[in-house]
């Protein structure tokens, strides 16, 4: 069975014209609603960057970034990031134009490699660091930079999950409406943070990098 | 397959988010790598272009703009940016006067 068909969500790239009003006004509140928890979410990050910029320099004898951090790796995390937040944009304009089911599966399963790979060469760089001695009880500095790096690579993680649950979804209801607004939702989520990877690789790893 | 005016309009949008995101990330990356200018200034500017292209993705993949539905979003954005840049300078001023004091 295909659950809610009737009234149709067209524009599920977040602009919502041409939906009728009433259901228009309950998709708008539920986007703004993870809205709301996005940028609650953004404070969380805003603070652990504050508490990493201040642990700068603060090594205690201990490794410091430019002994531990890889250029390489740091650009293709965030090449890998980047990519999924463009194919996740597939996901979302297959969505938006009603294209095939298959489509959508393709492009989110794209979104999910990329993703899971960038997890897999995170975990190698951390036990890599773990290798060498730099584990967070070193220092201030590895301390806060372990929460702040580790809580981005547990959000994307998060983030695989729902696409994994998304795929289950629409598998039993095929693709209504619900599933529409939690596809809209898992993009805002995923390409917020993308957003939050764009500090980190700045803030982290080029500033890190140039000592 | 053949792609409607609209569906390439879109492509459209998210591969020039890409594009610029792409080459943002290539002008900070090459100015660390190849270390085209001194540490400071070089920090100063992979800054501006974290900032630039924070924007760009709130634009081009999250859609925030000043038209009708997207406006309340900007509005909750710029909201959170304001208590966040309070909650960031208010750290670093206890945090940084605690540091020269302590030294």
């Amino acid at each position: 069975m295909s659950g809610v068909s009737e009234p149709e969500l067209r524009h599920v790239g977040l602009t919502l014209e041409g939906v009728p009003p009433l259901k228009r006004a309950q998709v708008e509140s539920d986007v703004f609603g993870f809205w709301a928890f996005l940028m609650s979410d953004a404070l969380i990050f805003a603070l652990l960057f504050a508490i990493y910029a201040t642990m700068i320099g603060r090594y205690a004898g201990g490794p410091t970034p430019g002994q531990e951090f890889k250029f390489h790796s740091a650009f293709w995390e965030t090449a890998l990031l980047l990519t999924s937040s463009f194919t996740y944009g597939g996901v979302s304009i297959a969505l938006k134009h009603d294209a095939k089911r298959r489509w959508i599966v393709l492009f989110t399963a794209i979104t999910f490699c990329l993703g899971a790979y960038f997890v897999r060469m995170e975990c190698h760089e951390f036990t890599t660091m773990f290798h060498d001695g730099a584990t967070p009880e070193d220092s201030g500095y590895l301390s806060s930079f372990f929460v702040l790096v580790a809580m981005h690579g547990f959000h994307v993680t998060c983030g695989l999950i729902w696409m994994l649950l998304m795929g289950a979804q629409m598998a039993i209801h095929g693709i209504d409406q619900r599933v529409k607004v939690n596809f809209v939702r898992l993009g805002l989520f995923w390409h917020f943070l993308d957003i939050v990877w764009v500090c980190i690789f700045t803030i982290v790893y080029l500033h890190g990098l140039q000592r | 397959m053949t792609l409607s005016s609209s569906v390439r309009r879109d492509l459209a949008a998210y591969g020039i988010g890409y594009a610029l995101a792409i080459a943002l990330t290539g002008i900070s990356f090459a100015i660390v790598f190849f270390r085209l200018l001194e540490p400071r200034p070089a920090f100063v500017i992979i800054l501006i272009l974290a900032l630039v292209q924070v924007t760009v993705h709130l634009r081009c993949f999250l859609h925030v703009s000043f038209k009708r539905p997207a406006r309340e979003d900007l509005h909750l954005v710029m909201f959170s940016a304001i208590v966040i840049l309070l909650m960031l300078g208010g750290t670093f001023i206890i945090l940084f006067d605690l540091d020269t004091r302590m030294m």
